[in-house]
Formats: structure tokens, C-alpha cells, sequence
């Protein structure tokens, strides 16, 4: 075997290659260690689903806990439901799927090389998002709000108006087992004073732990959706090359779709 | 063959002016052999220090009473031991090290899919580490590994979150290995590699990655949830608060028993390459082994019940958990019985990897069948949190994790460094890691049989001489685990050059030059013959041209 002379054609870069890649011979955008396009383009979309699958296991743990506290717990969490903003929530769900379709036309302007159009869906995408995490904001605000005692969370911040039935949905250190309030459960809200725990705390700990997982991914979500804005402004993009915009948007897609699961078995389902 | 220089330009060589920038060429890079040897390192310093950490554990069983730690320090010490050996040895070991290294040269690569993700799963990796390393300097943890519930929570006042942080932290790490090996192993083949050419190394990693990906994102969550109990007080496992510990043990089993195929499962594939080639001949039944690694990837996601035969779950639950753990056992012995077959009228030669692979059949054997026995509930809780569990999964973890990954370092150490370890005390070493092991280990089934509940630092008279054979075990253990580490540094330097291909065997990786240059194929090999593709006479050929002393 001939070690000596063949490993010398491609040592003339030798430490080069570690640096920048060695991009001669092939497009800017094919790193130096795949063949074609297609299987650059293929491992990364491939990459993404499996990313995605790990995605939905970690919520999946949610998910198991939700299932089995609703199953221990029935008419708590039928209860607790009534207490969520559902107006708040079905407006955010719009958002989000509205969000999702100009992600979706955003890959198409993408593979279309229509760069103009790209940035601004883009644009529009990431306002939605922080849109969706402003009205989630304002839903967390109220939350803490009514714990301190305020009907709003502005009424909160001016000493407005106070809370004339007064409940605390924030789980915290003075967590109330569920069961040890069973028979007390409908009419709980009428023994807890501000700052005081609900028994629907168990449910609240569950949704506040949800759904600000699902504000962290929102944010991850919005950073990559700004760094794709920028790389298009800068022209990377192609009608050839779009593929961090496609994965780019399975991701966007995911937090939809994890966000299409949250809102009916929090808000909806009683 | 017979190279007489190492080739110019090896992927460990460089041009770098100064230190830092030859410091910066190896933190920096994107290379999946250099990775593989960041991590060679790293897990080997983690190893060492559960090491350590088990030294203290066998030197206080020595007398029964407790005059060497406190019982608080003695759950120290075990909870140390077992995290940094599951977390930081036994779940990265193998694919990060072996994998990283191998995994493109068996696939005719010129890296993994994903380079870059690939140096990130490493600083992850040593990010988690220093988690878990500053959560055993700030006081240690006193938990236990299994981190369960309430210990974990409510009558912990050791550093628990630290611990888990570092937990949480390495498992982000594995599962961008995951991820790198599964579109590796897709998309990277070369031309001609179809998945049943694939050497069985690839197909046990890719199992291996399967579990990965979709078992560690849960063991995450749950461990940030233990996390947040702590932090807010709030009540999700805790029954005084409204939650269940019996949901945080589903769900850490849900993991960490996929995770000890994790484990396990990539020192399979290290052993259908030992075996097949020190006997100089064609893997036995090629499919069934590589189907058997995905059967047992599957399985293995249905048993994790069989951990909480004594939790309280129900007595049906348990049949069917019990049942379905005995069903690991069919594609665990297909694997053992295609190896004694590949064996058989093979040309055998004791070479130092070859003897890591036998004692793995061996000792692998005699774990895997007192993981029936464990899997039969009747007898699971009679022996319930005695040693006899603890000599049961070190048989299987130490005995056949740590066989295979030695073995796997000493076969490829000649590819990796260019250089061959010294043959003699390999084998001796080998040998000594053989006996040392049995004796740690063996006398824990007697002592678990016999009523010794795991974790007390203390213990009744009688169960001394077992415990001192124990710790003496332990001390010829470490010995054998220190030998290869002095003559593999030794070998760096001191070591005659391997050339490309001192054993002789199939596969990829022996094709390029050892080591092999930094983008391994300058041209992407077409593949047109199958894996283990020896010659049905060479065996025969091997036996007649044998004589004393000769290699092979």
C-alpha cells in the first residue's frame, strides 16, 4: 500500500484544510467533507428530523406527567382549566399557526431565490414570535398578579384595582396537595387568601413548567429565524442552496406543532 | 505493507509556530479522529477518578465497622463513584472515543455529517464534567447515582443540582453523537457500502444512537423536574406535595435502562471485530447480529419496569416487565453464539485485543445469565438491593463494557497513534485485569445471596473474608488497568510503527495510512466486496504458516 505517496496530494493544504475548510474545487456552500449537494443537503434535513424526534421525547416527559396526575387527579384538572386565559391562548394559537405559514412561504421564496420576499416573511415570522411570547407574558403576568392580589398585572403595577375573589395559581413553596384538598376542591377558591397556594397548583406547576419550555424553545426559535434574516440579507441564499431555511422552519414547525398540543390539553380540554 | 516511516502528514502532525496555536489546532478542530482523542483523554481521567472513588469504597469493606469514612461520606463516595462512571465512563466511552474515530473510516467518510456538532458534543461533555467534578469539591452528593426520589429531593442537603446539572449537561452531549452517528451511518456511505456490508461495529453504534436520541431527552426532563422541585419547593414527585415518586422512577428507567444498552451495545460491535478477526475468518451469521443489536435497542426500551419489582407496582405489571426482560436474552445469546461459532475452525490467535474479547464472552456470559435470574421477580426480590445486583451489573458493565473498550483501544491503538503497544504486557494485563475482575466481583454474588444489602458502610462479622477477597480483587484490578496506561503512553514514543495494517484484517480503516491522514480518503473508496470478507482458507493458510513466536 502505497502510504507515503498517496497521502501527498491532498497534504499540500494540510493544516490549511483544518482552518478554512478547504473549499477549493467545490462551491462555497458544499463543506469539504461531502461528495454532493444532495448529500450535504440530505444528512442535514435528515439531522434536523432526528433532532426534532429527541424534541418530542423531551416533552414527551411532560406529556407523561400531564397524563398521569389528569388521571390521578380528574376533577381538579377539569377545574383548573376554567382558570386559564382561554381567549389569551386561542389568539396565541392563531399567531403561532399564522407564524407557521409564513415560515412555510418562506422556504418557498428561499428555494425560489426570491431574496426580497424571503427577508420579509422572515420579518413577519419573528414579529409573530414575539408576539406570541408578549401575549404569554401578559398570561404569566396575570397569574402573578392575582397571587399578589391585583385583578391585572397593570392594575399590579399602579396599585389599581384589587382582586375581588381572590386566588393564587403560582406554584411555589406553599404547594397544596391536590387530594388532601379533595373534597374541598370546588370550593377551594372561597379558603385561599393572596399569596396563600390552590389546589390547582399541581396543574399550574405542570403548565408553567410547559409552557416555559416552550417559551425557551420560542426563543431559540426566534435567534435562528434572526440569524437566517441576516444570512439572507448577506445573499447566502440561493435558489441552489436554501437549506438552513428549511431546516430553519422544521424547527419554527415543531414549536408549533409541540404549541397544538399545549393549548388544547391545558386550556381546552375540561 | 511494511512502511518504513510513518507517512508525512497523519492527522495528529502539524505545522503550528507556537504552543498556543498548536493548543488551538486541537481545541478548535472539527477533525472526528482528533475529537475521538479529546475524549480519549477526558473519559480516561473520568475513569480514573471512579476509580479512585471505588478504591475508597473497597478500602473501607475491608473491616466491618465503619473506620475509614462516616456513613454520609461513605454515600459520598458510591453516589461519586457510580455518576462518574455511568454519565462520564460507561455511556460516552465507547461510541465517543471508538465511534468517533472509527465511524467515517468505516463508512468511507472524510468525517462525520455534522463536524462541528460534533467538537460542541465535546466541550458539552466537559462542561458536565465540570459540573459534576465542582459538585464532588463543593461536598459531593449522597444520593446514589439513580438520583431517586425523595433522596433526591427532600432529605438531600448535598449538591444535588450541581450533580444534575452536570447530568443534564453530558446528555445533550451523547445525543449529538447520536444524531452525528445516525446521519453519518445514512447519508456518509461510500459508493458500493450497503447496510449489510456495513462492518458490525456501525450497526451496534447505530443502535447504539438510536437509544441515545430517543432515551436521553427524557432522562433530561425528568432530572430537570427533580431540579425544579428542589429549587421552588414545588411537589412533582413529592407525595407530601401532590406528586408521585413512583413517576420519577418510570421515568428515569425509561432512560437508564436503555442506557445500560448504551453501554453494552457498542462493545458488541467492538467484539464481532476482535472475534472475526483473530480467527482470521468470516463473521458467523453476519445478519443476525446486526439485526439482534436493533432487536435489542427495541426490547430494551420495554423493561425498564423490571428495576421496580419492589416499588409497588402492580404484581401484572411486573409479570409482563419480567417477561419481557427474559426476551432480551434471545438476541444477547445470538450474539454469543455467533461469536463461538465464528471461533470455531477458526485460526485463533492470543493477541492482546483477542484476549479482552474472550474473557468479554466469558464474563459478559456470566452477567447476562444472572440478569435472568434478577428478571425472575421471585428471585429479584429476594436478593433486592443486595450485592448480588451489584456483582450482576458490573459483570455486565466492567466485565463487558470495559473488556470490550480495552479491547477496542489496544486493536486500534496501532491505527490511531501509528505505533504498536508493548505485546507482553498487554497480555499480561489483560490476564491480570481477568483474574482481578473475578475476584472483585465473583465473591459479591455470594456475599448478595448470602444477605449483604448494598450500600452500608458497615456490616455483621461474617461477611469479612468475602469483603476482604473483594478489595484484594479490586487492588489487582487496578493494577491491571495501570499497566496498559504506562505502556500505551510508552508506546507513543518507544513503539515499532505499525504500518497499515498490522493484523491483517478487513474493514476501511485499514486501508489508509496509520494514522491516517486528516481527511482520510483522498479518494472515496468504491466498496464491492462484503464485511469480514477473509478468504474460507485463510484460516488454514494462518495455522500452516504458524511457528513460534510469530505474531499471528
Amino acid at each position: 500500500m502505497a502510504t507515503t505517496t498517496t497521502t501527498q496530494g491532498s497534504e499540500v493544504q494540510g493544516h490549511g484544510a483544518h482552518a478554512d475548510h478547504g473549499h477549493a474545487g467545490h462551491g462555497r456552500e458544499l463543506q469539504h467533507h461531502f461528495e454532493t449537494a444532495q448529500q450535504q443537503k440530505e444528512a442535514a434535513t435528515l439531522g434536523m428530523w432526528v433532532f426534532l424526534v429527541t424534541e418530542l421525547m423531551l416533552f414527551g416527559g411532560i406529556f407523561m406527567a400531564y397524563t398521569v396526575y389528569r388521571w390521578a387527579f380528574p376533577d381538579i384538572w377539569a377545574e383548573a382549566a376554567h382558570h386559564l386565559n382561554t381567549p389569551l391562548g386561542a389568539l396565541n394559537t392563531v399567531v403561532l399557526l399564522v407564524s407557521s405559514l409564513t415560515v412555510a412561504l418562506a422556504v418557498n421564496a428561499a428555494e425560489e431565490g426570491r431574496k426580497q420576499r424571503l427577508i420579509r416573511l422572515l420579518g413577519v415570522t419573528m414579529v409573530l414570535g414575539v408576539a406570541f411570547l408578549g401575549i404569554k407574558g401578559y398570561e404569566y403576568s396575570e397569574k402573578f398578579a392575582h397571587c399578589a392580589g391585583y385583578e391585572t398585572p397593570i392594575a399590579w403595577a399602579t396599585s389599581g384595582a384589587p382582586l375581588g375573589e381572590t386566588e393564587c395559581l403560582v406554584p411555589g413553596r406553599a404547594f397544596v396537595f391536590p387530594a388532601a384538598h379533595g373534597e374541598a376542591a370546588a370550593d377551594a377558591h372561597h379558603e385561599v387568601t393572596p399569596g396563600q397556594s390552590s389546589p390547582y397548583q399541581l396543574f399550574y406547576l405542570l403548565y408553567f413548567i410547559a409552557t416555559g419550555l416552550h417559551a425557551v424553545h420560542m426563543l431559540i426559535g426566534l435567534s435562528i429565524v434572526g440569524m437566517l434574516t441576516f444570512m439572507a440579507a448577506r445573499g447566502v441564499f440561493t435558489s441552489v442552496y436554501s437549506t438552513p431555511v428549511e431546516i430553519g422552519g422544521l424547527y419554527w414547525h415543531l414549536i408549533d406543532i409541540i404549541w397544538v398540543f399545549l393549548f388544547p390539553l391545558f386550556y381546552l380540554v375540561h | 505493507m511494511a512502511t518504513t516511516a510513518l507517512p508525512s502528514r497523519g492527522y495528529l502532525e502539524d505545522d503550528t509556530p507556537t504552543v498556543w496555536a498548536w493548543i488551538k489546532s486541537w481545541l478548535f478542530t472539527v477533525d472526528h479522529k482528533r475529537i475521538a482523542i479529546l475524549y480519549l483523554l477526558a473519559i480516561n481521567f473520568y475513569f480514573l477518578l471512579g476509580g479512585l472513588a471505588a478504591s475508597v469504597v473497597r478500602i473501607e469493606l475491608i473491616t466491618p465497622q465503619g473506620d475509614l469514612l462516616s456513613s454520609d461520606l461513605y454515600n459520598r463516595a458510591f453516589t461519586l463513584h457510580g455518576i462518574i462512571m455511568v454519565f462520564f465512563f460507561l455511556i460516552p466511552g465507547i461510541p465517543a472515543v471508538l465511534g468517533n474515530f472509527l465511524i467515517p473510516l468505516m463508512v468511507g467518510a472524510r468525517d462525520m455529517a455534522f463536524p462541528r456538532l460534533n467538537l460542541f458534543s465535546w466541550y458539552l461533555y466537559m462542561i458536565g464534567g465540570l459540573f459534576a467534578l465542582s459538585a464532588a469539591v463543593f461536598g459531593g452528593v449522597d444520593t446514589g447515582w439513580t438520583f431517586y426520589t425523595p433522596f433526591s429531593s427532600t432529605y438531600s442537603n448535598s449538591n444535588v443540582i450541581l450533580t444534575i446539572a452536570g447530568a443534564f449537561v453530558m446528555g445533550f452531549s451523547s445525543i449529538a453523537t447520536g444524531v452525528n452517528f445516525i446521519v453519518t451511518t445514512h447519508t456518509m456511505r461510500a459508493p458500493g457500502l450497503t447496510w449489510f456490508r456495513l462492518p458490525l461495529f456501525v450497526w451496534s453504534s447505530y443502535a447504539t444512537s438510536l437509544i441515545i436520541v430517543l432515551a436521553t431527552p427524557v432522562v433530561g426532563i425528568t432530572l430537570l423536574l427533580v431540579a425544579i422541585e428542589r429549587i421552588w419547593g414545588v411537589g412533582i414527585f413529592d407525595p407530601a406535595l401532590g406528586g408521585d415518586p413512583l413517576l420519577f422512577q418510570h421515568l428515569f428507567w425509561f432512560y437508564s435502562h436503555p442506557a445500560v444498552y448504551i453501554m453494552i451495545l457498542p462493545g458488541f460491535g467492538v467484539i464481532s471485530e476482535l472475534i472475526s478477526t483473530f480467527s482470521r475468518k468470516r463473521i458467523f451469521g453476519y445478519e443476525f447480529i446486526a439485526f439482534s443489536s436493533m432487536a435489542i435497542a427495541i426490547i430494551g426500551f420495554l423493561v425498564w419496569g423490571h428495576h421496580m419489582f419492589v416499588s409497588g407496582q402492580s404484581v401484572y405489571s411486573g409479570l409482563v416487565f419480567s417477561f419481557i426482560t427474559m426476551l432480551v436474552a434471545i438476541p444477547s445469546a445470538i450474539k454469543v453464539f455467533n461469536w463461538t461459532a465464528t471461533l470455531y475452525k477458526g485460526s485463533i490467535s492470543y493477541r492482546t485485543p483477542m484476549l479482552y474479547a474472550l474473557g468479554f464472552i466469558g464474563l459478559f456470559v456470566i452477567g447476562g445469565l444472572t440478569g435472568i435470574f434478577l428478571g425472575v421477580v421471585a428471585i429479584d426480590i429476594h436478593v433486592t438491593d443486595t450485592y448480588f445486583v451489584v456483582a450482576h451489573f458490573h459483570y455486565v458493565m466492567v466485565g463487558g463494557t470495559i473488556m470490550a473498550y480495552l479491547g477496542g483501544i489496544h486493536f486500534w491503538w496501532p491505527k490511531m497513534t501509528g505505533r504498536m503497544y508493548n505485546e507482553v504486557w498487554g497480555g499480561i494485563s489483560a490476564l491480570i485485569i481477568f483474574v482481578g475482575f473475578n475476584m472483585t466481583f465473583f465473591p459479591q454474588f455470594v456475599l448478595g445471596y448470602m444477605g449483604m444489602p448494598r450500600r452500608y458502610h458497615v456490616y455483621p462479622q461474617e461477611f469479612q473474608v468475602l469483603h476482604v477477597l473483594s478489595s484484594a480483587g479490586s487492588t489487582v484490578l487496578a493494577i491491571g488497568f495501570i499497566i496498559p496506561l504506562i505502556y500505551l503512553t510508552l508506546s507513543l514514543w518507544k513503539g515499532k510503527l505499525a504500518g497499515d495494517n498490522p493484523w491483517d484484517a478487513t474493514g476501511l480503516e485499514w486501508t489508509v495510512s496509520s494514522p491516517p491522514p486528516a481527511h482520510n480518503f483522498d479518494e472515496i473508496p468504491v466498496v464491492t466486496t462484503e464485511a469480514y470478507a477473509y478468504p474460507p482458507e485463510a484460516a488454514e493458510r494462518d495455522a500452516a504458516a504458524w511457528r513460534p513466536g510469530s505474531p499471528l
